[in-house]
């Protein structure tokens, strides 16, 4: 390995970095600028990023640093990151994808953004994302679509598009992300990263801008699957400032990367591989299973006989919620508000009609429908029930597998504008994502393969709070695969 | 009341908002202190900041089971917080956080005394915990609103009557009870002017004999008992008057304007909102256990229903002193310590709803400020008791006292205001009465027997009010007889 081939730090892996960092070979400092660097020279095309905080990420590293020298330094300190700009970061714009919140500054920090910056970590900016979280392609953002790395006219997925291809075009080394029904896990998928989604509860929600509170969990978006248990390590916990977060002991999640999976179960839904599914994709997928078989683990056919339930009954769900949680960006306290309001009622609904987009504006209404008095129990007490059904399919599964696997999504990265102007089959793009969060139940994707140059996705369901053995079924196979290494020839 | 009560029958059920005395927010860790700077008592929680959350106040809870516990009520164990969804700029978050189908406190009741002596028991339906609003603020702004959330997330409880109440002096009696009890297990200050305890009223009229109920008006905007009272009449004078020309009274919200001294409308029916209520996933369902209940149980006070039992048991005071005297936890307090002391509770409790009473009334001070401390106050009774004084000498005693001239014993001694007991003296003050009024002597001899009084009176007098009236008495017969 020649001199220069050792400075290719977006090659390494957040572990390898962080080796390194401890080792003394590459300062805080020296990452820092260089991921700046390449973000200046590659994100204008990108646009994953929509605030990039150099100032502030030159100052928390040379704190790493000192940490470093000092020796209080841990794992994660000095490797940068870039945050998923849903999250509250003080003194920072945090906009959530809208020109709802494009002039709001944080005054605190998400408690997600906390304990990573607690843990030493360096903030290089905010990342692009839909609006409000609401979207499959990223293309909802004020701040126009992420482009994907791998094929520039495609989408990156979403909502955590920006996240996902800030990754995969190794511009940050790792970033957090937020996935209420496959937010994380789809966009890792058509980007070629590894994305998990922690049980619901695991990782507080304070300071992440709520979309539908019940379904909403942050997660690390990372090269591999150690990637993402080091920065799980560090995200999840019990915080009393959010009452759905569990106080429930944090294992550490690198402890049992290791773990052989000789006698695994791994339960594979008809559902997930029916009608609706790319045939490439399907294969892609199943040679990902060949490989669990080569390492011992046995595949189990079971069924979620609900499955289909999930997708309506997280269109009603989840804008439900969303209609309340979205009522406070009124002009009133912060965030855009119309020029000249005459009254109360023309300043509210001149600010939300011209402050949020057309996708936000059609979840707003249908969840004011699906809560208005009667219609609250055909549409919004229907669902929980339906929820609950499908809960009970994978509880029951899990009776028989340890875990379940199958294609994160149903096709490789759609076209930017392809779907615009079809909501349905937007929305489809995260059939097999969309149970885990109805169910509160952690996911996972991994990188397995590619369909004409377009990464595909296996994703990984486990049990609750099975995070661990989410995190080795995938290392085990990252070990023996080299999907998650590979690098979009753009940004080699 | 100026309605013909023989033809109609007014049907009438409040809504009391009590301000629970935590510390803190009800979902948040600000102060609930009043009256600071405006929006310095609103944290990011309270401003509904993008991505802050609530977490439920232990505190709140606590006190809403205690007043569920007190006016005998089903502790709902498992309570569910709802979003009660509207636009208004004093509500930050655009949604209230309240409770909807699972409240915290269910189905209870409150006594309350009628004007003929009889108690009527008037129905709570539930009790439920949410956030109070901030306010709205139209001043010197240039020509804007301001606004002030300093108040926003306030616990509050809700109680909820059911339409047990016939007039609006029985719903000023249940306000009162209420708001008696807040005070009494020391779950609110019950502050009205500060806007701790306010109420809204549900007021319908019908034909009296008529099975179903009249359409109701809601009357919003209540914080004082009298203006209860007026704003409760005023609208059911409306209601009859609008039936009696023929027309119908429509189901709206009605704003009770105190200055006008009228009801106005706010919005019909038809405008009402939807308030697309759903339960708050912020938030877990309030799960207790009977433990809890229990210990909460034994950390009420004796109730004011049950002190006022003991009273007239114990004391042998009539309802109505029982009832005046604990309907203030502080009062009673007071009482006691005076009953004790001197040794006289009937005496007492003449004293405190007397003199005491109405000297409070009259400096408008709450019984905790008064002039004149419990001990001192016994003290002075017990020189009634024992015939120091007379029970007119007492008042003009504890004038003085009330002007922090000292003690009674100080003052007595100091104004030789003793009473005169011996025999001799006052048979000397008789004896001359009867010399200076030899004609109306003569007359009462005759028969004329209310021409007792008048010598009474003068030997009252002549001694300057200290004779013992009942050794006067006894002389001016015996005098009457030899």
């Amino acid at each position: 390995m020649g001199q220069d081939e050792m400075k290719m730090y977006h090659k390494k892996t957040l572990v390898e970095l962080s080796v390194l960092l401890q080792a003394g070979e590459v300062s805080s400092v020296e990452l820092t600028e260089y991921f700046l660097a390449r973000i200046n020279a590659h994100d204008k095309n990108l646009n994953s990023f929509i605030s990039v905080t150099e100032t502030q990420a030159l100052a928390a590293a040379e704190q790493a640093d000192a940490a470093i020298k000092n020796g209080t330094a841990g794992p994660l300190t000095g490797v940068p990151i870039a945050h998923k700009d849903i999250f509250c970061t003080e003194g920072v714009r945090t906009s959530c994808g809208s020109k709802m919140l494009d002039n709001f500054i944080s005054p605190y920090d998400a408690t997600v953004v906390s304990k990573l910056k607690q843990a030493g970590m360096v903030m290089l900016g905010k990342t692009n994302m839909d609006e409000f979280a609401m979207g499959s392609s990223n293309e909802t953002s004020f701040y126009g679509p992420v482009k994907n790395p791998w094929q520039s006219d495609r989408i990156p997925g979403g909502s955590s598009g920006g996240s996902a291809a800030a990754v995969a075009a190794r511009l940050a080394p790792a970033a957090t992300g937020t996935d209420t029904g496959g937010s994380i896990r789809q966009p890792a998928a058509m980007c070629g990263i590894t994305g998990i989604k922690p049980t619901y509860g695991r990782i507080s929600r304070y300071g992440m801008i709520a979309f539908a509170s019940s379904l909403d969990q942050a997660g690390p978006m990372a090269q591999s699957a150690h990637d993402c248990a080091l920065l799980l390590n560090a995200m999840a916990g019990f915080d009393d400032k959010d009452s759905t977060c569990l106080d429930k002991e944090v294992p550490d999640y690198t402890a049992e990367l290791d773990k052989p999976l000789s006698g695994l179960r791994i339960g594979l839904p008809k559902e997930y591989f029916g009608e609706g599914l790319d045939a490439e994709v399907e294969k892609v997928v199943r040679g990902a299973l060949d490989e669990y078989k080569k390492l011992g683990a046995e595949l189990i056919d079971i069924e979620l006989p609900n499955s289909g339930l999930s997708v309506p009954v997280y269109y009603v769900v989840a804008p439900a919620e969303c209609s309340a949680n979205l009522s406070r960006f009124d002009g009133v306290r912060y965030g855009y508000r119309c020029e000249n309001p005459v009254d109360l009622m023309d300043m509210y609904t001149r600010t939300r009609g011209e402050g949020f987009g057309a996708e936000v504006k059609r979840r707003i209404m249908v969840g004011t429908y699906a809560l208005s008095s009667g219609y609250y129990d055909a549409y919004y007490l229907k669902s929980q029930q339906l929820r609950h059904k499908i809960s009970e399919d994978f509880r029951e599964a899990f009776e028989k597998v340890d875990v379940i696997m199958g294609p994160t999504a149903p096709d490789t990265a759609f076209k930017i504008g392809e779907k615009s102007d079809d909501p349905i089959s937007m929305y489809l793009s995260d059939i097999y994502t969309i149970a885990v969060n109805l169910a509160g139940l952690p996911g996972m994707s991994v990188p397995a393969g590619f369909v004409e140059g377009r990464p595909v996705g296996l994703q990984i369901t486990g049990n609750y709070f099975q995070e661990s053995q989410l995190l080795n079924v995938a290392h085990q196979y990252q070990l023996n695969t080299d999907w998650h290494r590979a690098i979009p020839e753009d940004f080699l | 009341m100026s309605y013909d009560s023989a033809k109609w029958e007014v049907v009438i059920g409040l809504e009391i908002h009590c301000q629970l005395a935590t510390k803190s927010k009800i979902f948040s860790g600000a102060s609930t202190a009043y009256g600071a700077e405006p929006n310095t008592q609103a944290c990011a929680v309270d401003l509904a900041l993008p991505g802050v959350l609530p977490v439920f106040n232990k505190e709140a809870l606590r006190m809403a089971v205690k007043f569920g516990l007190a006016v005998d009520a089903k502790i709902g164990l498992r309570s569910v917080f709802d979003r009660k969804n509207y636009f208004y700029p004093d509500s930050p978050k655009a949604y209230q956080i309240t409770q909807m189908d699972h409240p915290i406190v269910g189905k209870g009741h409150m006594d309350i005394e009628l004007e003929n002596g009889e108690s009527k028991r008037i129905g709570i339906t539930r009790a439920h915990l949410e956030e109070d609003a901030g306010k709205s603020m139209h001043g010197s702004y240039h020509g804007m609103t301001g606004i002030d959330l300093n108040r926003a997330g306030t616990p509050l409880i809700e109680i909820v009557s059911e339409p047990d109440m016939r007039s609006a002096k029985e719903a000023v009696a249940y306000m009162r009870k209420i708001h008696s009890l807040v005070r009494y297990i020391e779950i609110s200050d019950g502050n009205m002017q500060e806007g701790s305890f306010r109420c809204d009223a549900n007021v319908s009229v019908r034909p009296r004999g008529q099975q179903e109920l009249g359409t109701r008006a809601e009357l919003k905007n209540i914080n004082s008992f009298r203006f209860v009272e007026r704003a409760i009449n005023h609208e059911i004078e409306r209601q009859i008057d609008v039936i009696e020309d023929g027309g119908r009274v429509v189901q709206e919200t009605r704003l009770y304007d105190a200055d006008k001294d009228e009801t106005r409308s706010m919005r019909s029916k038809e405008e009402a909102n939807d308030y697309r209520y759903f339960p708050d996933p912020d938030l877990l369902p309030v799960v207790i256990d009977e433990a809890y209940v229990e210990q909460v149980r034994q950390s009420l006070p004796e109730l004011p229903e049950q002190k006022k039992q003991r009273y007239m048991a114990e004391f042998e005071l009539s309802i109505y002193d029982a009832a005046v005297i604990t309907a203030s936890r502080e009062l009673a307090a007071y009482f006691e310590i005076v009953a004790a002391q001197c040794g006289d509770a009937k005496l007492s409790a003449n004293w405190v709803t007397g003199e005491l009473s109405a000297k409070l009334n009259k400096a408008e001070l709450e019984i905790t400020a008064s002039k004149v401390d419990a001990e001192a106050f016994a003290g002075l009774l017990q020189r009634i008791k024992d015939n120091t004084i007379s029970g007119k000498i007492a008042k003009e005693i504890f004038e003085a006292m009330w002007q922090g001239e000292g003690s009674a014993d100080e003052i007595i001694e100091s104004k030789g205001l003793k009473q005169i007991t011996d025999s001799s003296a006052i048979e000397a003050m008789v004896d001359e009465v009867i010399a200076n009024n030899p004609e109306q002597f003569a007359a009462l001899q005759a028969g004329q027997d209310k021409l007792m009084g008048f010598f009474v009176g003068q030997v009252m007098k002549a001694s300057g009010g200290k004779a013992n009236p009942g050794q006067v008495n006894q002389l001016m017969q015996k005098k009457l007889k030899s």
